[in-house]
């Protein structure tokens, strides 16, 4: 190869009557073919991805026609999950996913967004500001599993006597009905509330800091206030990225399996109240499968379907929304 | 006739709008410019002009605060506007802003549509009047009312560069400050743009102070009444950082045609810089 390749060089060099001192004024073949090849790995890889992720649906789809064919659109919204009366709607499971994903993005955007904003405008010195950027990723670096136990000997004992005294002063509120005696939906909103933080943060921080800071001294030069400039101009403009953050966040609350599985009661029947146990879809997929047969796998392949479903309706919305609100600048 | 003799005895002074007096700029420990001792006259255009690196424009950012965005940056001495200390201690950055508007080297409308654009700043300034009337007379006073009256709802990013422009000197006008200062509004436009720009500026001195910061001689020549040149000189500290200072102000057509220092002479007739 390096022989034919000298050849070539020398071949080149020749008809120009004089000794170029750039051996690569054209291409060798062999680069050229490197070219290609790299290119269709390129295509094989990405494909990959598509491939994957069209198997995965197929298959959760064909081990969930035996369930959908038998309990319909029925099973989304009954309660009543009995292995041994083959007798199964995730309803339980479908309102707590919904219900703890959003109500922990309630407690995180503000959290998160406020963060971002603090340590991107220039409140504090910029190393305490690094500082709390650190905390906030190390907070993102715990395992699951972690907070799980976490959340079992420390916080759910400690929110304990909080939660029924909101239960003692607005029992007659329905999400408050209940006491609360142990496990319940209640810190499992909390614990995803912290998994999801450092997601938001981070996304909201960089969408904050890509604003041009041309921007900001616009609307600090027509004499606009801190907060004016912050909520009036730079939130706007950052809104498609934040949003973006959300949805990610959006997405592993409801995904999230381990830490929910161990503080939220799996329960499978319906209480609407928080401070109850409760059930999501992946955290009863995650107890269930294992002694699972026959039906009971088919329903919760269905119960799969339907969370992939509620990811993807959620992650339309969320693309539209993003391009209804996003700002050109 | 006697007014025409004071002037050519170089007596004359309009009545002084802002005065800077000793004001030294540093970022963190190193001085950006340095004794900088000058007055702005009142409904006069008055231009900044000098090589790169002299401070001009950090000296018209510490105007109305503006560095007071950027960390690290500290002033001593005195801005007088108006008989007030713009740097004393109970003094609001954000109302010496509402007084003294600026106009940026980069158009930067916001990204909202044009009314909004000219809305947005009237609004934070309280205004009680009516918007459509004050969205209309600042586009017309800024000389971008007839490219942008059938299209007031799209985004003040659509327009180009010197529309940009123009749509955020209407901006500042629409808060009607007292003071506008201009940071080389036309150094990324085109030459038909800035010759908009310039009868713009002078429209604008019939009811504004103007300031305005240019590397274009001719500009500073075509648009202002007075001129300060600032040059820079070698720090002794062996940093190899440089500190601007003031090196002349005066009438426009003393700097350009009998100017006293000379490195003033050296940068006007091309020299360098």
């Amino acid at each position: 190869m390096v022989i034919i390749f000298g050849i070539y060089c020398l071949v080149m060099t020749v008809p120009n009557g004089k000794e170029s001192q750039f051996l690569l004024r054209s291409r060798p073949p062999s680069e050229k073919l490197i070219d290609v090849g790299f290119k269709n790995l390129a295509i094989a890889t990405a494909s990959m991805v598509a491939i994957v992720l069209l198997s995965i649906v197929a298959i959760v789809f064909a081990g969930a026609l035996e369930s959908m064919g038998k309990y319909g659109l029925h099973f989304l919204f009954t309660s009543n999950w009995n292995p041994v009366t083959n007798e199964y709607g995730a309803f339980t499971a479908i309102y707590g996913t919904i219900l703890t994903s959003l109500a922990s993005l309630c407690i995180a955007i503000p959290l998160g967004v406020g963060t971002a904003i603090f340590i991107t405008e220039n409140f504090i010195p910029q190393i305490f500001k690094n500082i709390i950027g650190i905390f906030i990723e190390l907070l993102a670096a715990i395992p699951s599993v972690v907070l799980g136990l976490w959340a079992i000997f420390v916080m759910e004992p400690f929110l304990r006597p909080i939660l029924n005294s909101l239960n003692h002063y607005m029992g007659w509120i329905p999400l408050f009905s209940t006491g609360a005696s142990g496990p319940g939906v209640a810190p499992a909103i909390l614990i995803l509330s912290i998994m999801i933080l450092p997601i938001i943060t981070s996304i909201a921080r960089d969408s904050l800091n890509q604003i041009p800071s041309r921007l900001r001294e616009a609307a600090y030069g027509v004499g606009a206030t801190r907060w004016h400039t912050i909520f009036n101009v730079l939130l706007p403009a950052a809104v498609s990225g934040i949003a973006g953050g959300v949805l990610l966040a959006l997405g592993r609350a409801m995904g999230e399996t381990m830490a929910v599985t161990m503080i939220i009661g799996n329960s499978t029947n319906f209480n609407i109240s928080l401070l109850a146990p409760g059930n999501t879809i992946a955290s009863m997929i995650a107890n269930q499968f294992g002694e699972a047969d026959g039906s009971q796998v088919s329903s919760l392949m269905y119960a799969a379907f339907v969370l992939m479903s509620l990811s993807l309706l959620v992650n339309i919305i969320a693309q539209w929304l993003v391009k209804r609100l996003s700002l050109k600048y | 006739m006697s007014q025409k003799v004071q002037m050519q005895n170089n007596k004359y002074k309009p009545e002084s709008m802002i005065s800077l007096e000793d004001v030294t700029i540093r970022y963190g420990k190193y001085e950006a410019v340095r004794n900088i001792y000058f007055d702005i006259p009142k409904d006069r255009v008055t231009a900044l002009i000098g090589p790169s690196g002299c401070g001009k424009s950090t000296v018209l950012r510490a105007i109305n605060r503006m560095n007071d965005l950027i960390n690290g940056c500290s002033i001593t001495g005195r801005i007088v506007f108006n008989g007030v200390d713009l740097y004393a201690k109970e003094v609001d950055p954000v109302e010496v802003r509402r007084k003294i508007g600026m106009v940026f080297q980069q158009p930067n409308p916001f990204p909202k549509s044009i009314y909004e654009n000219i809305a947005f700043g009237a609004r934070i300034n309280g205004f009680t009047g009516d918007m459509d009337e004050l969205v209309e007379s600042s586009l017309r006073s800024a000389a971008v009312w007839d490219e942008c009256k059938d299209k007031l709802k799209e985004s003040g990013c659509s327009l180009s560069g010197g529309q940009q422009q123009r749509l955020c000197i209407a901006r500042t006008i629409a808060i009607e400050p007292e003071v506008i200062l201009m940071d080389e509004p036309c150094s990324a436009l085109d030459p038909i743009s800035t010759l908009k720009i310039e009868e713009t500026i002078h429209e604008l001195k019939k009811h504004f102070t103007i300031v305005i910061v240019t590397h274009n001689m001719q500009q500073a020549l075509r648009v202002s009444d007075m001129t300060a040149f600032f040059n820079a000189e070698q720090l002794d500290n062996g940093s190899g950082g440089k500190v601007g200072y003031l090196v002349e102000f005066n009438k426009t057509d003393m700097i350009f045609n009998s100017p006293t220092e000379k490195a003033t002479k050296d940068y006007v007739s091309g020299k360098f810089g």
